[in-house]
């Protein structure tokens, strides 16, 4: 069983460095890292009038996170199958002796691990609220993990998309659709518009598949296992259907 | 050392491989002929485990590519048309991906790729991104890669197509003997006994004749 498992997840490492350096090897990571941060910063300060609220916590920076993943995220993962595809490297990564599952996951994980920097360089935010007040920190880590967790989900959209084509400009904008069908089903715009066509029941439950909604529960402080298990599950599905689709390749 | 047994391939209602058969044995080079769109990638990419075939199977080394496809892939050193290589990347930091990738034991990982480096005389591009290389040395890249963890079997895609006369002459020094071929398959890797080489024609290709009896008759009617 153990051996098994070993075996599926073959070339994890190798594939986590190389991801990891392609993406810092070339000017990716940083201008990612660049623009997200002053998107996140411009929206916080200049839209959500961070300032003016009068209230020391970190809600109206994370209320942006959700709709600069959904941008930003497809952007990170898109290179991930594309780009191989096009280089025509995926051959030569299929003729390696080494399984999907750790390849897949190898990939996500690397550009989680860009995302996950991006997040971890908003730091100064937190401390800053600190100073001018006194937040609830268990609250604000809490909201931090999960939106930690929501980045992987939107890249496993990113990347599960990048795995059907070898245009990383289509898996863009094909992931940025996707990516907004979850974020905006639980926008109160979209959200009354269900609920009139279709009745109150239908629109609750598409709420409950929205990014949005799950997120927002985090950040009233309480650890629900239910948001956890969320968007975990959800990564994992689109990671099983970024194996599906890239072993696709397999069939010619 | 390499079985082919009587593979098929279609893509859609082309059929592009139609049940090839053919063994290569230890210490012989085969040099694999046909025109274009004879099939011969198709075969060559499902030797390597990159596609499967609709029918039939490949050993390598005695492991199936259909059963034992990690096992039959490890034995196999593949170089794909057009050596594709990460532009990214240094050779050094390439040939280090395909050895974790390869899972050679650590402790061996530092002498196998200085070996390779040497063999594939690449030696003075080390410092240099793939991407920033002249095609000649690119194509020696993607031998070491294929020659990295010292394969039983070696499968080589065109591999000096597209070069002029001097880097085919320096790609093809790499390999101890004149292959003008489309690919070989076979250890070519030293210590070879002298054995002749053996032309294969595809199947497809009714037009040429064989140019060995022997293997010809061993193909499907």
């Amino acid at each position: 069983m153990i051996s098994a498992v070993r075996q599926q997840m073959s070339g994890f490492t190798a594939t986590y460095r190389r991801e990891l350096g392609a993406y810092f090897a070339t000017p990716m990571a940083y201008v990612f890292l660049a623009v997200f941060l002053l998107a996140l910063g411009l929206f916080t300060w200049e839209a959500a009038r961070f300032f003016d609220s009068g209230v020391a916590d970190l809600q109206p920076f994370f209320a942006w996170h959700p709709w600069l993943y959904m941008i930003f995220l497809p952007a990170l993962a898109m290179r991930l199958w594309a780009d191989e595809r096009a280089a025509g490297t995926d051959e030569l990564l299929l003729s390696l002796p080494l399984g999907l599952p750790g390849l897949v996951l190898g990939k996500l994980c690397a550009a989680w691990t860009v995302a996950g920097t991006g997040l971890l360089l908003t730091l100064p935010m937190w401390i800053s609220v600190n100073y001018l007040g006194n937040p609830d920190n268990a609250a604000i880590a809490l909201t931090y993990f999960v939106s930690f967790l929501m980045a992987g989900a939107y890249l496993s959209i990113g990347a599960a998309v990048s795995a059907l084509t070898g245009s990383q400009v289509t898996a863009f904008v094909i992931s940025v659709v996707v990516a907004f069908i979850f974020t905006a089903a639980g926008w109160p715009l979209v959200l009354s518009t269900v609920q009139t066509l279709f009745g109150t029941g239908f629109a609750d439950l598409i709420a409950r598949f929205s990014f949005i909604t799950q997120f927002e529960s985090a950040q009233r402080g309480v650890l629900e296992l239910r948001v956890v298990a969320y968007f975990l599950g959800f990564t994992a599905t689109f990671a099983f259907l970024n194996g599906l689709w890239a072993s696709r390749r397999r069939l010619g | 050392m390499l079985d082919v047994r009587s593979l098929e391939k279609a893509y859609g209602t082309k059929q592009a491989v139609r049940g090839i058969s053919f063994a290569v044995e230890k210490g012989t080079v085969l040099g694999f002929l046909g025109p274009n769109g004879a099939g011969k990638s198709t075969t060559m990419r499902m030797i390597a485990g990159v596609l499967e075939p609709d029918v039939g199977d490949v050993l390598i080394d005695g492991k199936s590519i259909i059963s034992e496809r990690r096992a039959a892939q490890a034995a196999l050193g593949y170089l794909p048309e057009g050596a594709p290589l990460y532009n990214d990347m240094t050779p050094p930091e390439f040939l280090a991906f395909l050895a974790s990738a390869r899972q050679i034991p650590k402790a061996q990982r530092k002498d196998a790729i200085e070996r390779t480096i040497a063999d594939a005389r690449i030696s003075g591009v080390l410092g240099q991104r793939i991407g920033a290389l002249s095609k000649g040395y690119r194509r020696r890249v993607g031998l070491a890669g294929a020659i990295l963890h010292d394969p039983p079997v070696l499968v080589l895609d065109e591999p000096t197509d597209g070069l002029d006369p001097n880097q085919k002459r320096a790609v093809r020094a790499l390999i101890p003997r004149a292959l003008p071929g489309a690919a070989m398959t076979a250890r070519w890797r030293a210590p070879l006994p002298a054995s002749p080489i053996r032309w294969r024609r595809k199947r497809c290709d009714q037009r040429r004749p064989p140019t060995d009896e022997r293997v010809y008759r061993d193909l499907p009617a």
